[in-house]
């Protein structure tokens, strides 16, 4: 299991999303990849891809304007 | 021994027909994976992530919520380069608006082609309904989509498959042709009746089209901006920028983004890096990004607007701060332009 960070600043949904995906397509199951972002809409866009994408969101915060995403990849 | 599972990439843009037709085919055992296509135009989330007033509201993808309705995966794919030489090139020309909707299809299709091909699937599904929109959705066009596509007959159509003649997955027996539907034209009580068949209620219906493009208050931004730069050009921040803000040019070689409130004052200062921009140092004001390239004498100019704009407008100085792309900044006190000479022909 390795740990991985994606910087998703500054970018507007889907876009995040669609780097979560594309970073995630490198990674093997039971790593661990953070996404850090500023678009609120993330919150809900990249565990709706997660759920029917088979990962599983570990934990989701909120930290000034940023959010946070935590996802286990499936 | 047993046939194989036949798979099936459909497009999903977030709309119903798209749902409506992956779901007919998922009816006939075929396994169904989602495709989307970003194309920086997408009506998608933007602004509402962007606008403070609209970030109360329900911000979900459609796309993403349709998949998941569906319980089928869903690869977003970013488009947005390859995706430049169609709405500035297009070989069928442009809709209503700046909407190169026959090119579009055509791409979007070819890239679901390739994408099908890459991942071992056996056929496509579009959402089209014969009739529905006026440049690519026609009985004439639809073989033009499939043709330049290179999809062929592997390019399935569910919603109005018995008015076309039978593609491979029909021939082949992967589906059920008479189990296919026959919709055709505007009307769309059919597909709100297999929506209600299929135990769909909550959809989104998009009025003109699935992006900006067809928005004739868009396409009149894009327009002044290949105008002013002389070329038919544009980046994703450029694309970005035409959603937000209040656009004025007063003259050719500049214009100015105003920001009509904080939510749309805090994405742009974002850009700060990128574009000469003012902020009102004396008043409550809008922050305003300036795209050009523009003369000491305009700079002033500017900022007079920019002062028109802020709360100091009928005040005799208002101080602003500018600031330049190599860090520069400065402090100018101006006299708000009056209103009387802004003039009509400014607004984009
Ligand atoms: S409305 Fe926009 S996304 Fe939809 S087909 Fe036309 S150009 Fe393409």
């Amino acid at each position: 299991m390795s740990r991985h960070e994606l910087d998703a600043r500054r970018l507007l949904c889907p876009l995040p999303v669609i780097r979560t995906q594309d970073a995630i397509a490198g990674l093997t199951q039971g790593d661990e990849l953070q996404v850090v972002c500023t678009d609120p809409g993330a919150l809900n866009d990249i565990p709706a891809w997660c759920r029917i994408n088979g990962h599983r969101i570990v934990e989701t915060r909120q930290q000034d304007d940023e959010i946070i995403v935590t996802i286990e990849v499936g | 021994m047993t046939a194989p599972q036949r798979k099936a990439v459909a497009l999903i843009s977030g709309g119903l027909d798209s749902m409506l037709a992956a779901r007919v085919v998922m009816q006939q055992g075929i396994h169904v994976e989602g495709i989307n296509f970003f194309t920086g135009f997408c009506v998608e989330g933007h602004t509402h992530a962007i606008r403070k007033k609209d970030q109360s509201k329900n911000k979900r993808n459609n796309a993403l919520w349709v998949a998941e309705q569906l319980g089928i995966k869903l690869h977003i794919v970013d488009v947005i380069d390859e995706y430049k030489d169609i709405v500035i090139n297009p070989k069928h020309g442009y809709g209503q608006n700046l909407n190169p909707c026959l090119d579009c299809k055509g791409f979007m299709v070819h890239k679901a082609w390739e994408w099908m091909q890459n991942n071992e699937f056996d056929f496509i599904v579009t959402g089209e309904v014969m009739g529905q929109r006026p440049m690519s959705q026609r009985k004439d066009t639809m073989p033009v989509v499939q043709k330049e596509s290179g999809a062929g007959d592997r390019l399935l159509r569910p919603l109005c498959a018995q008015h076309l003649p039978a593609t491979l997955p029909e021939r082949e027996g992967w589906v059920d042709r008479e189990q296919l539907l026959d919709f055709h034209g505007r009307n769309r009580k059919p597909q709100i009746a297999l929506a209600k068949r299929f135990g769909f209620t909550d959809y989104a219906q998009p009025a003109g089209g699935c992006c900006f493009l067809t928005d004739k208050a868009y396409s009149t931004k894009l327009a002044d901006l290949w105008q002013a730069r002389g070329e038919r050009r544009y980046e994703l921040d450029d694309i970005m920028l035409l959603k937000v803000g209040r656009h004025l040019r007063p003259q050719a070689n500049f214009k100015l983004i105003i920001g009509r409130e904080e939510g749309e004052n805090k994405f742009m200062e974002g850009y700060r890096k990128q574009f000469i921009h003012f902020r009102c140092v004396s008043h409550r004001g809008p922050f305003v990004l300036l795209d050009g390239t523009p003369s000491d004498a305009d700079i002033e100019l500017a900022a007079r607007i920019v002062a028109r704009y802020s709360q100091g407008r009928d005040d005799d100085q208002v101080t602003l701060e500018v600031g330049f792309t190599d860090g520069r900044m400065h402090e100018l006190q101006v006299s708000p332009l009056p209103s009387a000479e802004i003039h009509d022909e400014w607004h984009v």
